[in-house]
């Protein structure tokens, strides 16, 4: 049944399919970088998931694959609904509403995005000029989505932006991996990921890490590190 | 029998696997103690069996010359850090650091990471040589928080982000690997597997492979303390248990080091690749000199010990970097000196932090004088880690510096110039731990030295004469590195 749909798109729909998809993810990675509230962040991630969900899933219908639909499912279930719960949660018990302010000021994290996005693009499609065109573009996407994650991390201070941040670079991971036609143990790599995630989110619960603990004082860092004299 | 050598290799990663959970269950943390050095010791008889009786390599599993060395090596110092570790925890119950709960969770965590660390070494498949990365490098994150001081859970949590971006890099990398091996291999485990990858190297994409290559270098090279992104290093050596300062200088940066190592080589035997040795090398240049710099305004002894494992690390990655026979046989003889010794300092650091009460340099004086046993093992140590001789690592030293003299003098030059400025700053701080009027408060110790006469005698042994037989295995690994 399923293998007559699919003879019914051709393979230009299907690929545009997809290639929305995943530059839709690059559009709620931009999304991400300008929140300027904690809960938008969560809400804005819970939506990167979702996304990556429905590319994924795709993906599986088209490569007719079944098992990434685990991987489609892990995202829609655990990534965009789960975890944006618990870090609501998070934010509520560690009574950080407040708004966060990435490091450089809005306008120029954007700017660094767009570079980022025009690097993987210049870098990926080059690479890849010989690999088939549905993992070509793909690849590249997912990269844009990866830098754009690691941007998040390092322009925000906040832990909760920092785990948002992560997640969406690792989501950037899962599109380039579901997009590697018949690359085996994705299943198993992304929920390798998911349990790492679960991971940072409990320490984060556990541990009530609230910022980065870096400081522009260096002094009250190297009495941290026990570095003082 | 080679159905034997097979269990053999599942030994190494099953052993641990099963001692993790018996382990987990344990309420007696005595018992634990000798279960884990137990289970330890199994380990390293699975994988000495393996280097007499090697098993053809199966679409799982992978031994050859290169990783035989690593995963010897890694159940070796596992097995001694585990019996340093039961004489270390004893006291850290005695003074109320840990409490019987916590050491259950540590013992359990010690064995998921010998099964992280070998199924990295010994398996043939890029995705679960990445999982096995990934789950030593979690476990060893729990550790490093053990002590839940602030100080610990900011260590633990810093290592805990930056570790987790360097494996999503080396992932990506993973994956451009097989995207470059598709075409050749096709899809589907084969185009994962290292043996297919490495006699099918010349057919694969060199675009892919390049850009694949770096992603690993710095995904991997983070886990291994490359500069710069060794930012987790310090922190986590520092705050954490000693022995668990002990295996990653020891054995973690080994296991990161040979990943990088694998693709190296998969990159060597396609002739349009760019020369993955120039990255490597100025990568553990880089790291040389910056460790170097940085240890003469170190305060704390683990923190400064960990930063000399850096700048080890740099001089490992530039000798795998240039190459060739003698620099690639220098680069095993290092890794494998540095193995030994760190860990051994690591673990005379751990008694003297015990018997001093502090990890602060300036609090600890003069423990030639107050601690004898104690005070000459660390001076033999910092002997041996900063490259006199006549221990193993000026040997290996020596041989890349003269080899690399001969093909780029100026690099030879820099190189020797960065391992002098790291030996001044070791020289200093060890004449001012060791010597002198001792200081003040000092308790007994009562643990075990065996393992640190057991690994700095190895050294001495090898660097007053390198046994034939280790050379020409190294000579051999060397040609297949390339």
């Amino acid at each position: 049944m399923t293998s007559t749909i699919a003879a019914l798109i051709s393979p230009a729909t299907s690929l545009s399919v997809a290639h929305v998809l995943a530059g839709s993810l690059i559009l709620v990675s931009f999304m991400m970088l300008y929140q300027d509230r904690l809960s938008s962040v969560i809400n804005v991630l819970a939506l990167h998931a979702a996304v990556l969900g429905l590319a994924v899933g795709w993906q599986a219908y088209i490569q007719g694959a079944p098992e990434l639909y685990i991987t489609a499912a892990l995202a829609l279930g655990f990534k965009a609904v789960v975890i944006p719960l618990a870090l609501h949660r998070i934010v509520e018990r560690l009574g950080i509403h407040r708004e966060v302010e990435a490091v450089g000021g809005i306008s120029l994290t954007m700017l660094a995005g767009i570079g980022l996005v025009a690097l993987s693009m210049m870098v990926m499609l080059r690479t890849a000029a010989h690999a088939d065109a549905l993992a070509r573009e793909d690849v590249a996407l997912a990269l844009s989505v990866i830098l754009l994650g690691l941007l998040m991390m390092v322009t925000r201070r906040n832990a909760v932006s920092q785990i948002a941040g992560f997640m969406s670079l690792e989501n950037g991971l899962i599109l380039a991996a579901a997009g590697a036609q018949g690359m085996p143990l994705v299943v198993e790599i992304s929920v390798a990921f998911s349990i790492l995630i679960a991971f940072i989110v409990i320490g984060v619960f556990l541990f009530r890490i609230r910022e980065r603990f870096d400081t522009v004082d260096s002094a009250a860092l190297d009495a941290f590190r026990g570095e003082l004299q | 029998m080679t159905r034997l050598a097979i269990d053999a290799v599942v030994a190494t990663i099953a052993v641990p696997a099963v001692a993790a959970l018996i382990l987990s269950l344990m309420p007696s943390w005595r018992l634990a103690s000798r279960i884990n050095i137990l289970a330890s010791l199994l380990t390293v008889i699975a994988s000495a069996f393996l280097l007499l009786h090697r098993p053809a390599p199966t679409s799982l599993f992978l031994i050859d010359d290169l990783n035989i060395v690593f995963l010897l090596l890694n159940s070796f110092v596992g097995f001694t850090t585990s019996v340093f570790s039961a004489s270390y925890i004893a006291h850290e119950l005695d003074t109320g650091h840990l409490t019987p709960r916590y050491l259950r969770f540590y013992h359990a965590m010690y064995q998921v990471m010998m099964v992280g660390m070998n199924l990295a070494l010994v398996t043939n498949n890029l995705g679960l040589m990445w999982f096995g990365v990934e789950l030593a490098t979690l476990s060893t994150v729990m550790m490093v928080g053990i002590y839940r001081t602030p100080a610990s859970i900011e260590a633990s949590w810093k290592y805990l982000i930056l570790g987790s971006v360097g494996i999503a890099l080396a992932l990506f990398g993973t994956i451009l690997i097989y995207l470059a091996a598709k075409p050749v291999l096709g899809t589907g485990m084969g185009a994962m597997q290292w043996t297919n990858l490495l006699r099918h190297a010349a057919a694969l994409d060199p675009a892919m492979l390049n850009v694949g290559f770096v992603f690993l270098l710095i995904g991997y090279g983070t886990k291994a303390g490359l500069v710069p992104m060794h930012a987790w290093l310090p922190d986590a050596h520092a705050e954490g248990p000693t022995p668990i300062s002990a295996v990653l200088s020891g054995l973690l940066l080994n296991v990161a080091l040979y990943t990088i190592l694998r693709f190296k080589v998969l990159l060597a035997g396609s002739a349009a690749t760019i020369e993955p040795g120039i990255l490597m090398a100025s990568a553990g240049l880089v790291s040389l000199f910056f460790a170097a710099i940085m240890l003469y305004r170190r305060r704390d002894i683990k923190r400064m010990f960990a930063y000399s494992s850096i700048e080890h690390m740099g001089i490992i990655a530039f000798a795998f970097g240039i190459g060739g026979p003698l620099g690639n046989i220098a680069g095993l003889l290092q890794m494998m000196m540095h193995s030994l010794t760190k860990s051994a300092i690591f673990f005379s650091v751990g008694h003297v932090a015990q018997a001093k009460d502090t990890q602060k340099i300036t609090e600890i004086r003069g423990l030639t004088t107050s601690h004898p046993l104690l005070g000459w093992t660390l001076v033999a140590g910092v002997a041996a880690i900063a490259g006199l001789p006549p221990f193993g690592i000026f040997t290996s030293e020596f041989l890349l510096i003269t080899s690399t003299f001969a093909r780029a003098p100026i690099l030879a030059v820099l190189l020797g110039f960065g391992i002098l400025l790291a030996f001044g700053a070791l020289l200093i701080r060890m004449t001012a731990l060791c010597f002198g009027q001792p200081s003040s408060g000092s308790n007994a110790i009562t643990a075990s030295s065996v393992p640190i006469f057991l690994h700095l005698g190895i050294v001495l042994l090898i660097g007053l004469a390198l046994p034939a037989f280790l050379y020409d295995w190294f000579a051999h690994v060397a040609t297949l590195l390339g």
